[in-house]
Order: C-alpha cells, then structure tokens, then sequence
C-alpha cells in the first residue's frame, strides 16, 4: 500500500483530437432570409446571423460584447482510441466557434483548468483562425492548489502560450470567496499578484481586469469596497445569476439580486455565470415544462433563462457553455435580438422557481471542479442521475406510491447505465476531499450517501 | 405417435430447462424451478423419496423415457445426432454393438465412491444433470447475455428501462475449460454414434437401465413377422438392437421410438411384456470404448489445469506529479484481488462445508442466477465446480436469496431473506496494513456504513488523539460474512477487511 492517491496524468486522460483536419475555412453563415411574413421566431426558423443583441458601457471603452458569451468549460469531446479517457474533439470544437462567430458570438470565456486543463489550447486553436480582433477573449488566474508568486505567474504566462495570443481582452481572478478572505488575502494581495496583474492592466497585456465570486460574501463585499477606495478599479465582475438564484441562491451562493444590484450602483458591468445553472434550469420537471411552455409555445424551456439573465441592462454578457450545436442555435436565437422580459414574465418566472424548490434536486451544475475523486467516484454522474430521476418522477417518496415499482426500476437500471457500479455512490468513503472545490458548496460527502441510503431502500424493497 | 409425443415433450422440458440456466434474472424459477429438482440425481442427492420413487416406477413402467425426455443431456446429444445426419448424406448411421457392462458398472461404481468419499468433483463430471448445466452456464448463458447487452444497448437508446446490461466473465476457468471439453467430446460422440456416452459413462443411464430391463412397456422385435432387414438396427442410436438374433438391449434402449416407424413389415413394436423376452445382456466388443476412454481421460487431464488458477491482473495506475489540479477526469480503479481465505465460503443455506460437498452436483445452477456476481465454481480439486463466494466484484446482498432457491439437491437449503440475516456464513478480518485512513490518512469507515448487522464499530485509531481517525473493529458475534465490508472497502487490489469463511453456518 504505498502511495494511495492515485493521481492521474491528465495527458493521459485528455488530449485534443482532430488538429490534422482542423480546417481554415471560417464557414459563410450568412445571408439568411429574413423571417417568415409575421416576423416571429419559431423553431423552425433559420438562425439570424445579424441581429445579436451587443452592450457596450462607457466604463468599457468601445468594446462591443454580444449579449451571448461562450463559455469554454464543456467542449465536446470523444472517448479516446486507446480506451483511456476522453479527447477534446477539436474538429468538433472549431465548427462551434465559427459556427458562433458567423452568427454575431464575439466574447470566449476559459480557464487554464477547463476540460482537464485542454480548454485553453483547442479555444486557442480555434480562435487563431480568426483576426484577434474579431472577438474578445477572457481568462482566468486559476491559481486554487499553489498559491505563490512564482506559480501564479507561471500560469498567467503559460495562458497566452496555450492560447496563442499576446493580450487578454478580460483577465479574471477566478472564483474569490472560495476559502473565505484568508484564501482570497492569499491568492492575491499578500503575494503581490493583483499588484502585478493592474501593472500587466497599464501595459495593455490585459485589456479589462475582474473577478469571478463564488462562496463568502465577505469576499464580495470586500471586493467591491477595494473598488470604492480606489485601491483598484475592477472592469467588471462575473457573477452566478438565473431566475432560480436571484431569490434562493443554493448553498452558500448570494442571492443574485444582491450581487447583481452592488454592480450596477457602481456602474461595474456584470458578467453572467451559470444562468441555465449547468442545465437544470432546461431539464425541467414535466410540469415546469407544461407552465413555460403555456406561455410561449414556440421557446425553447432554456430561452426563458436566458432571457432572464440577458435582461437586467448592466448585464455586460451571459455565458454558456454549449458543448451541443443545438444549444448554440437555441441561445442565439434568444438573442438575436433579446427581447427583454416583461414584469409580469419575471414575476411569472419566480413563482416557477419557488414551486421549482420544492422539488428537491441538488444544486449541481456539472462542473466536475470536485473531480477526479481520488477513489474513482464519478460525483457529478451520481448527482445528475438523482437529479434526472427528481425531474422525471422517478423519485420515491414512498414505497407506497402508485408508480414505486417503474420508478424504482427507472432509479436502478438508469443508475448502472449513467454510472459504471465501481464509480457509483457506495464506494464513497467520505473523505471530504471533494467538497472544498464545489463551488456551489454541496456537501458532497453528504448528498452521496444519502443517494446510496436511497439505492438500498429499493434495492432491498424496503418499506419507506 | 410415440415418436411425436416424446419429441415434443422433449423438447419443451429441454428448452425451459435451459432457460434455467441461461436466466440471470431468476423469475423463471417460480414457474419451472421443479424440472431441475425432478433430475434424478440432484433429487437423489435432496433424499427426495417422493421423486426418486416416482422415477424408478416411470422406468419400470416405461422404460428410459426418462433419458430421452427429462434428462437435457440426452436431448442434447439427440439434437446433436439430428444435425449429424441432418444433411441426409449419412442416412443409416447406427449399427448395433454389445453392451460394455464392463465399463459401465465400472463408472457406476466409480460415482458412487466418488460420492460417498465425498469427492464431489469427480461425480460432477460424470453426472448428466451437471455436465449439461456446465455447459449451458459457462457456454450458452454468455451468447444469451450478450444477447441481453445489445436488446439493453438498443433500450438504453430509445430511453426504456426494460433491459439493462449485465456483465459476462468467466467465473472459472478450470470450470469453463471442464464445459468447454465437456461439450466438444459430448458434440462429437453424439454426432458419430448417437447415445454413447448414455450408455457407457452416464451412472444414471446405468441405473436406469438396470430397472429398464425389467420394464413393463418396451420395444420387441416380431421374429415372425421380421425379415432382418436390419432398418431398425441402422436407426438405434443406442445401437441396442440385434436385428439378426430378433433381440434387444432393453438396458440400453432408450425408448426413442425411431425404429418403430421405420420398419416396413411391422415388426417391431411398443408393447407390453411378456414371459418370453427375458433379458439377456450381451458383453464383447470394443466398439466403442475407446472414445469413452479418451472422454475421460481428456476431462481428468483439464481438472489438473485449473490448479494454476490465474491470478487477476493489476492495472498499472501511473502517479504523476501535476503542476496544476485541473477540473474532470476520473481516476482508474485498480480491480480487486481475491484474498488467500483459510475455509471457502459457501452461501446461507449451504448449512456447512461438508454439506455443500456432499450434495452438490456442481450444475451450475446457482452461479448462473447469482446476480451480485459472488459466486463462482471452485477451481479446489475436490470441490471442483461446486460454488463458493468471493466478494470482488459484489457482495451477497442481504435481499437476495437466489442461489437457496434454484439448487434442486438441497446443497443449498432454501432460506429467506430473514433468516439469511442472521445466518453466520462466516466472519470479518481486518487487515491493519490496507485500511485506508491509516494509508491515506483521510476518515473512512466505509465498511461500518454499509454493514447490514451493525457488527462494525469504529474506534479510535488513537485514543490519546482525540482528533485521530477512526478505524473498525469487528464484533464477530454479529458478523454474518456477507461480504459487504470486503466489496465496498476503497482498498485495492486487496481491501482492508475481509471474510473467512466458516466451514459450520451457524445462527447469530
């Protein structure tokens, strides 16, 4: 039993694929006719290439950002050849960009830890065969594991390596609040590295300097005066905000409203995260579904987010990350233009997510920050198929209930499929090791044993 | 008539008992578990009078039609013999040869040391009831399986729940090699001479054939009538008709019926018995002794092979230092090793070792329903293909009592899910050097959260320590040996705490 952390390369696990055919020829997207004689979008329409909704702040500068951000935390990817692992499928991945920029999508958001550390270098293949000027690009300071000078510059350096570019348009310090202002102090102030990153701001190497704020609000609040005592000038901050959030931020995420509203009294442009919630805000209950769709028959479930999150005016853009074509056509549409929510629609949309908080799903996006578990866990797959089995109805509340048995059956069978029995959650030993990186502070740990209790009431056919 | 009758009553028997064995999920058992326990054997083995009863008068009353319809082996090898002459090239195959009585009483005699020295292993291999769930277990339920994946893949795809995956592994390679053999020696012998294997090795073919002798319906030659054409002779696959001396095997025969169709003057019948035709074993000839031979020898030589039972192979999980934690991924998991355990351990139900060693037939049949992947044959010389337990890829989950109600010999007692919770198979080991706050130095006690009976408790790995992990101790007491500890530990390849067997179930 010598070293038990297996620690894995993630060279071995995730490369890019596809470099050899990766093709130069940035699609002609264009020229689509305008919609039918009503005007009305509907699924069937082609997708505009010309009316993206853009915002642009006098506190930015002329940068025009489309209202639609592409979040490069999902990129798609195939299952390596050699059996080991997954590969960033980069073909795949340069269609999606040209596909987004022929259609009006300027500003990319990444990370040097994205898709096991490769999303930095397919965004940045993908992106060199466009003029650097065409789009704004945004990277961040993931410095979470070694907080010195020397590696956080190391990464600062290594992103423009990968990426293939000699300035940043928006540079991030990446998810503060995580670990309180001891790691906030730690990761930034003491070791001189924001110093350094406001002085790279002056030598033009980063166009636009903010952060990203997920945990302590103390954080956020300390942030924001920082900015009030003119120590430092923040271009904007991105925040976690969707209409489940504004109101009921889950874990120890802030209510939305309230990040949302210190940024726009300072004229701070808001940079907007999560706002489908990694997917749970467009896998629905049925009956949410039947609600929204009520209401506009021909938007897509998704759509309403968006809009949501698109319409609040100091909202600079709203990321997603699309790792399907589909999603990538749904989101455009829903911003090209934007039509901004009513009233009525956003008072419509929290009464769907208070009767969406009484279906208890747990607040996982599919980040896959916590991964990999050291004991071959595989977290977000558990949590996604609890989730799933939550919004189809395929959760017991008891074994009395008139579908128990097809929603047992559902539970179990879709369990093994969705998660192979050694990564499933009874091998979960409750080390902890996961919950630190969760940035929407799920007690990890917790939620896995309580899916595993659940596991054996129906396995053992329990009355419950 | 007879021949329709026995063929289709052959074949239903044959088909459901298959199903048996190919079944993973075990619902057909409600319905057709009583075709496996009126075997001969395995009811002999349960002490079912009833049964045996019912057998030896069905013989004396009809002869073996036990054999042609009951036993799936003979099916088998007459399925076998049916497509070895199927494309009609060979269309008189058969010719009749003495009997080797010899050999036969000798086989017998062999069985039932075998047995009463409680070297299951050899009876195994010579009883029909076995050999035929071997080979559909290790041979036909993969192809049956396999079958299942690609109906749960194309389910999985159209968002249904009706099928779902199960894995295909070979539970013993000695064990699949003895099928393997078993099947290739059996398919040959059928397709070249039809039922020698009936009549020369099966010690149930013996016995039968001892009463069948004396049977009250059976087949008789009509020397008035025949013109030793020799047609009928040609047509026995049990090669038991002396056409010439108008004289029959009855030991032998096996009351297919084909021969009756197939004389031109009527002379050869199903009917009662008379005075006349006493029975007369005949005794000379090496026709076919020597296959017979080979067959056993070739199984003997494969029984060797399994001594060197492979050890699972370690995947290699290369550590390597990262300059950064990145997000995603999963880490390999290294599969488990099967610890060196004292006693082996056999399912609640079994009572003992030595009663699981003495009725066991070795079919099969439990380690073909066994849904949690614990039981698999045993690669021990004597013990060789009789199941045991072993907790690396499951553990013998506490609502599950599969196995005690497929086993038709009483090997396996049936037990419900209650009183299996309380029988003590055997009991937990903790091994010091694996437990992974010790080697890792994170909290654990995943043993503990997952032990039915409550017979884990976690201590202080320090007293002096307040903050020091925790580390379980087992209460043997409680312990039942289901394996769940074992299964679930994170330790790999070989977890931290394990279960030896007892060789006396006993009730906690």
């Amino acid at each position: 039993m010598e070293n038990k952390k297996k620690e894995i390369s993630r060279r071995d696990f995730l490369k890019i694929v596809g470099l050899t055919a990766a093709s130069t020829t940035a699609a002609l997207y264009g020229c689509t006719p305008r919609n039918g004689a009503t005007g009305r979008r509907s699924a069937s329409a082609p997708i505009p290439t010309d009316r993206m909704t853009y915002r642009s702040f006098p506190e930015l500068g002329d940068d025009r950002v489309s209202l639609l951000g592409y979040g490069c935390m999902r990129w798609p990817t195939v299952p390596s050849p050699d059996g080991n692992g997954d590969l960033i499928d980069q073909d795949a991945v340069n269609k999606l960009v040209d596909y987004a920029i022929a259609h009006g999508v300027n500003y990319f958001d990444t990370s040097p830890v994205y898709v096991q550390g490769w999303s930095e270098k397919a965004t940045g293949i993908a992106l060199k065969r466009h003029p650097r000027e065409s789009f704004y690009l945004a990277t961040k300071l993931s410095n979470f594991h070694n907080w010195t000078r020397e590696n956080s510059l190391a990464m600062y350096r290594q992103s423009f390596a990968d990426m293939q570019v000699d300035y940043f348009d928006y540079y991030l310090l990446h998810m503060i609040g995580g670990g309180g202002m001891q790691q906030f102090r730690a990761r930034y102030l003491d070791n001189g590295v924001l110093d350094f990153l406001i002085r790279e701001r002056e030598a033009g190497r980063i166009r636009r300097l903010g952060w990203s704020f997920h945990g302590d609000i103390d954080v956020y609040d300390y942030a924001l005066a920082m900015h009030d005592r003119g120590e430092v000038r923040w271009d904007f901050v991105q925040i976690q905000l969707n209409y489940l959030d504004w109101k009921h931020a889950s874990g120890s995420n802030f209510r939305a409203e309230y990040l949302y509203d210190e940024l726009a009294r300072r004229n701070i442009a808001a940079v907007i995260m999560e706002p489908l919630l990694g997917g749970r805000l467009s896998n629905v209950p049925d009956h949410i579904v039947a609600r929204l769709k009520e209401q506009r028959p021909d938007d897509s479930v998704a759509s309403w987010a968006f809009r949501f999150a698109g319409s609040p005016e100091r909202v600079l853009t709203v990321l997603s990350g699309m790792t399907y074509m589909e999603h990538l056509q749904d989101n455009i549409k829903t911003y090209s233009p934007l039509v901004p929510l009513t009233d009525d629609e956003r008072q419509f949309l929290y009464d769907t997510a208070d009767l969406m908080m009484q279906y208890p799903t747990i607040p996982c996006n599919d980040c896959k920050y916590c991964m990999p578990c050291p004991y071959g866990i595989d977290i977000p797959a558990i949590l996604i198929h609890y989730n799933k089995c939550v919004n189809e109805g395929n959760l017991a509340a008891s074994s009395q209930d008139e579908n128990y048995r097809q929603a047992r059956r559902a539970f179990l069978v879709g369990y093994d499929r969705s998660v192979p029995r050694l990564r499933q959650a009874s091998h979960c030993i409750g080390c902890n090791q996961c919950t630190p990186h969760c940035p929407q502070t799920i007690n990890i740990p917790q939620a896995l044993q309580r899916i595993d209790r659940y596991v054996e009431d129906l396995k053992q056919n329990r009355q419950f | 008539m007879l021949r329709t009758i026995r063929i289709s009553l052959a074949l239903i028997c044959f088909t459901l008992i298959t199903l048996l064995f190919l079944d993973f999920t075990g619902t057909l058992h409600a319905w057709f578990g009583w075709l496996a326990r009126i075997q001969f054997l395995p009811a002999l083995l349960a002490v079912d009078a009833g049964i045996v009863a019912a057998l030896v008068i069905l013989t004396l009353l009809l002869g073996r039609v036990y054999c042609s319809v009951i036993c799936p082996l003979g099916v088998f090898q007459d399925i076998v013999a049916w497509l070895g002459r199927r494309p009609k090239r060979r269309k008189l195959p058969y010719s009749y040869s003495p009997a080797l009585s010899w050999l036969r009483y000798g086989m017998l005699g062999l069985f039932v040391a075998a047995l009463v020295a409680g070297i299951g292993s050899l009876a195994a291999l010579l009883a029909p009831y076995s050999a035929y769930g071997r080979m559909a277990a290790n041979l036909f339920q993969p192809l049956w399986i396999w079958g299942n994946n690609l109906l749960a893949y194309i389910a999985e795809r159209m968002g249904s729940y009706a099928f779902y995956t199960v894995d295909v592994w070979i539970k013993s390679l000695g064990t699949f090699i003895v099928a393997a053999l078993t099947f290739v020696v059996l398919a040959l012998l059928a397709w070249r001479n039809g039922r020698t294997w009936c009549n020369t090795v099966c010690p149930v073919g013996t016995i039968l054939g001892f009463l069948s002798r004396y049977s009250l319906f059976r087949i008789v030659i009509d020397p008035a009538k025949c013109n030793t054409c020799s047609l009928c002779s040609r047509h026995c696959k049990a090669a038991c008709i002396d056409y010439k001396a108008h004289r029959i095997d009855h030991s032998r025969c096996v009351a297919c019926m084909d021969c009756i169709g197939k004389c031109r003057h009527g002379a050869i019948g199903y009917r009662l018995r008379r005075k006349a035709d006493a029975p007369r074993p005949a005794s000379d000839g090496p026709a076919v002794q020597e296959s017979a031979q080979a067959a056993g020898d070739r199984a003997g030589i494969s029984r060797r092979g399994f001594l060197s039972l492979a050890a699972l192979f370690a995947t290699t999980a290369i550590a390597r230092a990262q300059e950064k934690k990145v997000d995603g991924g999963l880490a390999l998991i290294e599969d488990k090793k099967i610890p060196d355990r004292a006693t082996p351990i056999v399912p609640p139900g079994a009572q003992s070792w030595r009663h699981m060693t003495q009725h066991c037939t070795g079919c099969q049949l439990c380690v073909s329903a066994c849904p949690n992947g614990v039981l698999r044959p045993s690669a021990g010389l004597t013990t060789l293909m009789q199941p045991e337990m072993s907790y690396e890829r499951g553990y013998c989950r506490p609502e599950c009592t599969k196995c005690s109600e497929v086993c038709p010999t009483g090997a396996i007692r049936a037990v419900t899910a209650a009183d299996k919770a309380a029988i003590q198979i055997g009991h937990a080991v903790w091994v010091r050097d694996n437990c992974v706050p010790l080697t890792d130095g994170v909290a654990c006690g995943n043993c503990a959260r997952h032990c039915p009976t409550g017979a884990i408790l976690m201590v202080s790995s320090d007293p002096a320590n307040p903050d020091a992990l925790k580390i379980p101790t087992v209460n043997t007491e409680r312990c039942i040996g289901c394996g769940a500890c074992e299964n679930l530990c994170p330790a790999r390849p070989f977890s931290a705490i394990y279960v030896e067997g007892h060789t006396v179930h006993r009730i906690v």
